[in-house]
């Protein structure tokens, strides 16, 4: 209840501000590869050209956008129904056990076009069940999903730990890891789909887990703007009581997010698991169901948002790795360091620079700011 | 004469909503001034503007004859005004003092102003009788003690204006009297008091001088000696407007909704209503009386589904309900039950969605919101435009959020969804609070015509007057338990007033 700041005008919002955000962020991570000795316009251009035009650096970038995809939606979700759920990252791990299992117990009897289909089910249904506990937990319980997810991530990373190194590990193997999944269930890579009608891109990581990902973001939009769950969750999101009132079951909305949330982020195995390591490794989920949170954030729960988010998180991990190869003095840590810088702009301080702007745009566009909504 | 606070051609709008437009306006020190208008007239934005929550586009305020920039409220508050908005902004964790000494606390450590910020409030609520504990959480103060932490609030910075919007709304007839008797006092003390409110016999009773507004403009003028209801009615609305409720008689049915020794304990043991029977038939009005937390809101929740009954029986159209059935909203609904809820904001809406979503909150599994399994927005959007036109909310902009519409037009939208859904049985809580007269004259019609349709009506608020009014028969509740019920024609003031009290009434029922 400080300064009056007029409304900011939805595209100034939803495109203007990220993007001041973000140069922000790289403004200041210029700064300090400036103070490390380097030249940060050459080092962008290293970074652009190694997520992008190097060849496989698209598909390297679009492969960890996937990734990203799937936990971003999944903290989405659960934001509408304000949930905070940060256990993406357990979630993506039983996720990935969900796979193995439909892969080991029925998809070495069946073909590709079956097979599938049942381990990708088996990625969804695990992460959602690692999703649907804390859900319930806090529904039923009042146990802070903060809390539960969080510790719902220790779990998961310690039963696969015990499961890979011990009833899971291959037989003769040293580190933790499964056998190769059942041939039938491994997803196609995208330069292999491509070529048969006659498009040839480097191979890269890149598979078909990224056609999953785009579908599961038409999934989302639609549930969640189109459908009654969908009104739903965004109720009881917004005013549990106002929800209570109209009939919805407050609780049980709750718990259904969790579990499709969870299963969005137990989706992220069908990328890594399926589509790339085709067998299950330890902590394949590597951060992601944290950044996932970044992503959210910034995508401002939109499907659009996310994958616009999600690309440039994608661009930064393949683009971050080149530069730690090209440049002597600039390491993995650099690249994390800008991640952070772009999580801080655009998360933490996303309304930073609003009112200025705001007050600028007044400025510009007063007589004729368009009628809200 | 001494002006406090004067306006000179300010105008504010809203993207293409223009709600203030060239507004003068003059308030002399030590005196209480009213100002009205229907439902999304400007007087919040106004007061906003004065207050500096919101930045007028053009124009200038003086505050004590000097021209001021009001920037922020931090401003507004330095130039001696205070505010107690239309919906209370305290933080319920807290306990009145904090909530005092919020914005306030001064020094890095809350002890050094603490002793201050207690001092202080303790002087205030004796000077002006403001008497409330400043020990006890927000949370569990009654709105009537709420309102007086936010006017001691508005108080606290030493202001020579207080701005009260719509402060009556959620209060009792008792304690709106109480409320009446502070202003007095801070009138006295020289304090000048803008006072908004809907209810013309309180701008009557207690101000000095009344301006009207109409649709973002201010139309007039008066000193409150020289004005009636009815002009100021007709100056507001711009047409005649009846101020009297014409009921004609009721033509009861079968009986369509029944209580049988109805009772409800809280989770913590606390009996909020005992033994409460009732019958109410297809055709007729039964009002619910009573001074407000007397098992009011709970028994309207109860009906409505919304905590479960722990004994006795309901009859809703035929379905038994005992505290067995673990009844919810929904099931409620679903056996033709409509539901006005007391508080809009915290039920009734959902200040972030937008308009259409709200005209559709409740309905959302039926036909309203599409036929198939997906929403269908170009329904949803007629629904929520047809709606608007028949019950004349304002503006009539179906994707603008709940949260930015006037007080009274978010009541009509609630209003709207319920009344057209054409229940078999309605519960409503508190109808036209917060709602202009033309449009309480709308509300009032609607719901006999309802009842001449056959609805069964139970109607609770804190309004005796409406109580009186619209209700064919009378049931008066104290302490969670019923008085009796009396034929509204055998009802007077005097009879209701002792009932409010706890007298039975056999005779009478
Ligand atoms: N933040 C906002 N954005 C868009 N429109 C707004 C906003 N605030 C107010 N309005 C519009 O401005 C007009 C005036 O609203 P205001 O709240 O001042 O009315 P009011 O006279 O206080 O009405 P009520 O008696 O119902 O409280 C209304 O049409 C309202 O919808
Ligand atoms: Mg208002």
């Amino acid at each position: 209840m400080s300064t009056p700041t007029p409304p900011l005008p939805r595209w100034a919002d939803l495109i203007l501000l990220p993007i001041i955000n973000l140069f922000a962020a790289f403004f200041i991570c210029g700064l300090i590869v400036l103070a490390i000795g380097e030249n940060p316009i050459e080092a962008l251009g290293v970074m652009i050209k190694g997520a992008f035009v190097y060849s496989g650096g698209l598909g390297y970038t679009l492969f960890y956008t996937t990734n990203y995809i799937f936990t971003g939606l999944a903290v989405a979700l659960a934001f509408h129904c304000m949930m905070f759920n940060i256990g993406g990252e357990g979630q993506a791990l039983i996720g990935g056990l969900g796979a193995a299992l439909a892969s080991f117990g029925l998809g070495v009897y069946l073909p590709a076009p079956l097979a599938i289909p049942l381990a990708v089910l088996g990625a969804f249904i695990a992460g959602g069940i690692w999703g649907v506990i804390p859900g319930y937990l806090q529904a039923k319980r009042g146990s802070h999903i903060v809390i539960t997810t969080i510790m719902f991530n220790f779990l998961a990373a310690s039963l696969m730990v015990y499961l890979l190194a011990g009833p899971m590990l291959e037989a003769g193997q040293q580190s933790p890891q499964t056998a190769r999944l059942a041939e039938s269930t491994l997803l196609p890579k995208m330069a292999d789909m491509l070529r048969p009608l006659g498009i040839n891109i480097t191979s890269s990581p890149l598979n078909a887990s990224f056609l999953i990902a785009l579908g599961a973001m038409a999934v989302f939009y639609v549930l969640v703007w189109h459908t009654r769950l969908g009104f739903n969750i965004r109720s009881v999101g917004q005013n549990q009581e106002a929800a209570h009132y109209a009939g919805i079951n407050v609780a049980r909305t709750i718990i259904i997010t969790m579990a499709i949330s969870g299963g969005f982020a137990g989706l992220l195995a069908t990328n890594e698991i399926l589509g790339f390591n085709h067998k299950v490794v330890l902590n394949f989920t590597a951060g992601y169901g944290f950044t996932g949170i970044a992503v959210a954030l910034m995508g401002r729960n939109h499907p659009i948002g996310i994958f616009l988010a999600a690309l440039l998180f994608g661009a930064l991990t393949q683009g971050g790795g080149e530069l730690d190869f090209e440049f002597q003095s600039i390491t993995r840590e650099m690249v994390l360091l800008i991640q952070g810088m772009i999580i801080l702009f655009s998360g933490a301080l996303a309304y930073m620079f609003n009112p200025p702007l705001a007050r600028m745009i007044a400025k510009f566009v007063a007589p004729k700011d368009p009628a809200n909504g | 004469m001494n002006t406090a606070l004067e306006l000179k051609n300010v105008s504010k709008s809203f993207g293409l909503v223009k709600a203030n437009k060239n507004i003068n306006l003059a308030v002399e020190a030590g005196s209480i001034h009213g100002i009205i208008g229907e439902n999304g007239a400007g007087k919040s934005t106004l007061m906003n503007i004065i207050y500096g929550m919101h930045r007028a586009d053009s124009g200038e305020i003086h505050f004590g004859g000097q021209h001021v920039d009001v920037r922020s409220s931090a401003d507004a508050i330095e130039h001696g005004i205070g505010m107690v908005h239309q919906h209370f902004m305290l933080v319920p964790t807290f306990t009145v003092l904090e909530n005092v000494m919020l914005g306030t606390e001064g020094g890095l450590m809350l002890r050094d102003g603490r002793g201050a910020a207690l001092e202080r409030l303790l002087h205030l609520s004796e000077t002006y009788n403001l008497k409330v504990d400043p020990h006890a959480l927000v949370s569990d103060l009654n709105v009537g003690q709420r309102q007086r932490v936010e006017i001691i609030k508005a108080l606290k910075g030493g202001a020579k204006v207080l701005i009260l919007d719509e402060p009556t709304g959620v209060l009792t007839p008792q304690e709106a009297d109480q409320l009446f008797e502070i202003l007095k006092v801070l009138r006295d003390d020289g304090v000048s008091v803008l006072l908004i409110t809907h209810k013309l016999s309180e701008i009557m009773d207690i101000t000095d001088t009344v301006s009207i507004m109409r649709q973002g403009e201010m139309v007039g003028h008066r000193k409150t000696s020289e004005t009636s209801p009815q002009e100021l009615a007709e100056l507001m609305v711009g047409r005649e407007v009846l101020l009297e409720v014409d009921r004609k008689p009721a033509k009861p049915g079968e009986v369509r909704f029944s209580a049988k020794n109805l009772g409800y304990t809280n989770a913590q043991g606390v009996v909020e209503l005992e033994d409460i029977n009732f019958e109410v038939r297809s055709g007729e009005i039964l009002g619910v009386a009573g001074v407000s937390g007397n098992g009011q809101t709970q028994l309207m929740e109860t009906l409505a589904g919304m905590r479960h009954l722990t004994s006795g029986s309901l009859n809703i159209l035929g379905t038994e309900v005992t505290a067995a059935d673990q009844t919810d909203p929904r099931i409620i609904r679903d056996l033709g039950v409509g539901h006005i809820p007391e508080d809009r904001h915290t039920h009734g809406l959902v200040l972030n969605f937008e308009a259409r979503e709200n005209m559709i909150l409740g309905f959302q599994d039926t036909g309203l919101a599409g036929d198939g399994k997906l929403f269908d927005y170009t329904a949803i959007q007629k629904n929520c435009e047809d709606k608007m036109a028949h019950y004349d909310v304002r503006p009539p902009n179906p994707r603008l959020n709940a949260k930015n519409f006037s007080g009274g037009n978010q009541q009509k939208i609630v209003i709207a969804r319920e009344f057209s859904a054409n229940p078999g049985v309605l519960l409503v809580g508190q109808p036209t609070r917060g709602v202009d007269v033309g449009a309480i004259e709308f509300i009032h019609k609607q719901l006999l015509e309802l009842r001449d349709a056959g609805c069964a009506i139970l109607l609770v608020s804190v309004e005796l007057d409406e109580i009186m009014s619209l209700s064919d028969r009378i049931m008066v509740l104290c302490d969670g338990q019923n008085v009796g019920i009396i034929d509204s024609a055998k009802a007077d003031r005097q009879t209701l007033g002792l009932m409010m009290a706890g007298q039975r009434q056999e005779a009478a029922a």
